[in-house]
C-alpha cells in the first residue's frame, strides 16, 4: 500500500514535472519558543493555485508554523523558502470592536508592507483599498466602522487587507469560526477564486470536515503527521495520531451524539 | 444685555489673559489630538508618569543652570524611550516597567530639589503658572506643537493599525516598537508644551480629559480628534473665565472644568 502511494505521487510529479510554481517551501522544519521544540519535522510545498489545510488540535503547533511562515519566529531546523508577499488574517474575535477605524481604514492598513509608515497616503492606494473591499463585496459598507459589521463581513475585510498588502500567499487563522452560513460560503468562494487567480492558500482549521474540501491538508500534532490530498491523507489512523489519539467529530459536528473516542492502536498493515 | 456683553468680552481686554488663551488653544489642539491615540493605547497612566518624570529633569536643569525646557525634554525623553525598551522585557512588562524607571527617577528629582542649593521657584512648575505666561512661551510652545501635529500627520497611518490589532501589526508591515517610541515622544513634547501653563501635575488633564469625552460621541478617529481639540479649547476658555470672576487658581479651573465636562458628558450619554 505505501508503494503503491509512492509510485502515485511519482506519477504525478513526471506527468507535470515543473508544475505550477512553488510559492512556499518547507523542509524538515523545527521550532521552539526558547524551551523545547513545539513542532518538527515539517516538510511541503504551497504551490500557486493551491488552498492547504493546516489540521490540528490547539497547540498542535498550527499558529507556530504561521509565525515562522510570518517571519516572526525563526526556525530551529530546516528550511523555509518563500516566494511571494504573505497576507495573514487573524481571527476576527480578537480585533477591539470599540475601535474607531472604518472598513476602509482597516484595510488601508495594509499598505504599511509596501509604503513606509510616514509617507502619507494617495488617492490611488485609497482606490486600490476601495478595490479590494469590492472585491469581498464590502464596498458600500467601506465608511461602516470595522466594529459594527458582522463577524463574516469583519473577516472579509481582513482578507481585503491582505490583498492591499499585494500578498500572494494568504494565511487565514480560523477563519470560519464564528461565520454564519452566507459568510462563510461567501468567504469559500472567494478563496475559490483567489486560488484561481495564483494565489498560495493556508488555512489553519480544527475541523476535518472544512479540511476534506481544500486541495490538500498538513495535519500537525507537535510535528507533521501527514501531508497530501485530503481523500488520501485523512484517514482514520492519520486523524488519531493528530488529534492524540483521542476524541474525533464524525459527520455533523453536533456534540456528543457524533463524537467518537478513538482508542490509540494501529490498524495499517504495510 | 449691554453688562453680559461686557462681562464676556472685559477679561480678553487684559494681556495676560490673551496669552493664556493662545497657550490652552496651542495646548488644547496637541493635547486633545494625542489624547486620542492615548486613550486606545491605554496610555493614560504611563503618560501621568511621564509627567511626573518631567519634575526631576527641571530640578536637574535649574541646578546645572541648563534652561528648564531642555532640562524637561531630556529628562522626559530619557524616560519615555526606558519605559518603552523597558516595557518590551516580557519579564518586567509593561506597568511594571512604568512604574521602576517613574519612581527611580522621581526618587533622583526629589533628592535634588531637597538640596539646599536648589533653587526656589521650582514648586511652580508643579502646579503651572499660566496667568504668567509669556510671549517668547507661546512662541516655543507653537513651535513644538507644529513640529507635533506634524508628526502625528505622519504617524497616524502606523498608530492606527498598530492600536487595531497589535498582535498581529508585523503581519501587515506595522511595527508596534515604532509606534510605541513616536507616541510616547509625542507624549513627552505635548507634556512639555502644557507644563509651562499647567504644571505637570495638572497637564494630563488637558489630554485624557478631552479625548475621554470625545469618545464617547465619536466613531471615527479624526472626526474624535477634532472633537477632542475642541472641547480643550473651550474648556480652556470656560476655566479661565472661571478664575477671571471666581478668583481661582487657573490652570486648576481649567483642569477642573475639563473633568466635570467630562462627568456631565458621560451623564448624559448614559441619559440617552
Amino acid at each position: 500500500m505505501h508503494d503503491l502511494r509512492d509510485r502515485v505521487i511519482e506519477k504525478e510529479a513526471l506527468s507535470d514535472p515543473e508544475g505550477p510554481s512553488r510559492l512556499v517551501s518547507v523542509e524538515g522544519l523545527a521550532a521552539t519558543y526558547g524551551g523545547p521544540l513545539v513542532l518538527e519535522g515539517v516538510t511541503f510545498d504551497l504551490r500557486a493555485g493551491e488552498r492547504i489545510a493546516v489540521l490540528g488540535a490547539n497547540g498542535g503547533g498550527k499558529s507556530t508554523l504561521f509565525r515562522v511562515l510570518l517571519g516572526e519566529l525563526t526556525p530551529q531546523e530546516g528550511t523555509v523558502r518563500i516566494s511571494g508577499r504573505v497576507g495573514f488574517v487573524p481571527q476576527t474575535e480578537r480585533s477591539r470592536l470599540d475601535y474607531p477605524a472604518s472598513a476602509l481604514d482597516v484595510a488601508l492598513m495594509g499598505t504599511l508592507s509596501r509604503i513606509p509608515w510616514w509617507r502619507p497616503l494617495g488617492r490611488r492606494e485609497r482606490t486600490f483599498a476601495l478595490d479590494a473591499l469590492a472585491r469581498v463585496g464590502l464596498r458600500e459598507l467601506a465608511n461602516r466602522r470595522f466594529g459594527e459589521l458582522s463577524g463574516g463581513q469583519r473577516q472579509r475585510v481582513l482578507v481585503a487587507r491582505a490583498l492591499v498588502q499585494d500578498a500572494r500567499i494568504l494565511l487565514l487563522d480560523e477563519p470560519f469560526t464564528g461565520a454564519d452560513q452566507p459568510s462563510s460560503e461567501r468567504l469559500e468562494l472567494l478563496l475559490d477564486q483567489l486560488a484561481g487567480e495564483g494565489c498560495g492558500i493556508l488555512i489553519a482549521t480544527h475541523d476535518v470536515d472544512q479540511a476534506r474540501s481544500w486541495d490538500k491538508v498538513v495535519c500537525l500534532n507537535r510535528r507533521q503527521i501527514a501531508f497530501g490530498r485530503p481523500d488520501e491523507v485523512l484517514t482514520r489512523d492519520v486523524l488519531e495520531r493528530t488529534y492524540g489519539g483521542a476524541i474525533v467529530t464524525i459527520g455533523a459536528a453536533d456534540g456528543q451524539a457524533t463524537a467518537a473516542i478513538l482508542p490509540p492502536h494501529h490498524h495499517h498493515h504495510d | 444685555m449691554g453688562a453680559l456683553a461686557h462681562a464676556i468680552v472685559e477679561p480678553w481686554s487684559h494681556g495676560f489673559m490673551q496669552r493664556a488663551m493662545a497657550e490652552l488653544v496651542l495646548v488644547g489642539i496637541i493635547g486633545g489630538v494625542l489624547g486620542c491615540w492615548v486613550i486606545f493605547y491605554e496610555l493614560s497612566y504611563s503618560a501621568e508618569s511621564l509627567a511626573h518624570a518631567l519634575f526631576p529633569g527641571l530640578v536637574v536643569a535649574a541646578l546645572a543652570g541648563v534652561p528648564l525646557l531642555i532640562g524637561g525634554a531630556v529628562g522626559v525623553l530619557g524616560a519615555a524611550i526606558l519605559v518603552a525598551t523597558a516595557g518590551r522585557t516580557p519579564e518586567i512588562g509593561h506597568d511594571a516597567a512604568v512604574a521602576v524607571v517613574i519612581t527611580g527617577l522621581f526618587g533622583l528629582g526629589v533628592v535634588l530639589a531637597l538640596s539646599p542649593a536648589s533653587p526656589p521657584g521650582l514648586a511652580g512648575l508643579l502646579f503651572g503658572d499660566l496667568l504668567g505666561v509669556t510671549g517668547s512661551d507661546i512662541k516655543l510652545a507653537a513651535t513644538l506643537a507644529t513640529a507635533a501635529i506634524i508628526a502625528l500627520v505622519l504617524c497616524h497611518r502606523l498608530l492606527l493599525a498598530v492600536g487595531f490589532d497589535r498582535s498581529a501589526a508585523r503581519a501587515f508591515g506595522a511595527r508596534p516598537l515604532v509606534a510605541d517610541l513616536a507616541l510616547l515622544t509625542l507624549l513627552a513634547a505635548a507634556i512639555l508644551i502644557g507644563v509651562q501653563g499647567l504644571g505637570n501635575l495638572l497637564v494630563l488633564a488637558v489630554i485624557i480629559g478631552p479625548a475621554a469625552t470625545a469618545r464617547l460621541y465619536a466613531s471615527r478617529m479624526t472626526p474624535m480628534m477634532a472633537l477632542a481639540a475642541a472641547i480643550a479649547i473651550a474648556g480652556g476658555a470656560a476655566g479661565l473665565y472661571l478664575s477671571y470672576y471666581a478668583d481661582t487658581a487657573a490652570g486648576a479651573s481649567v483642569a477642573i472644568v475639563l473633568v466635570a465636562t467630562y462627568v456631565l458628558a458621560l451623564a448624559a450619554r448614559q441619559a440617552l
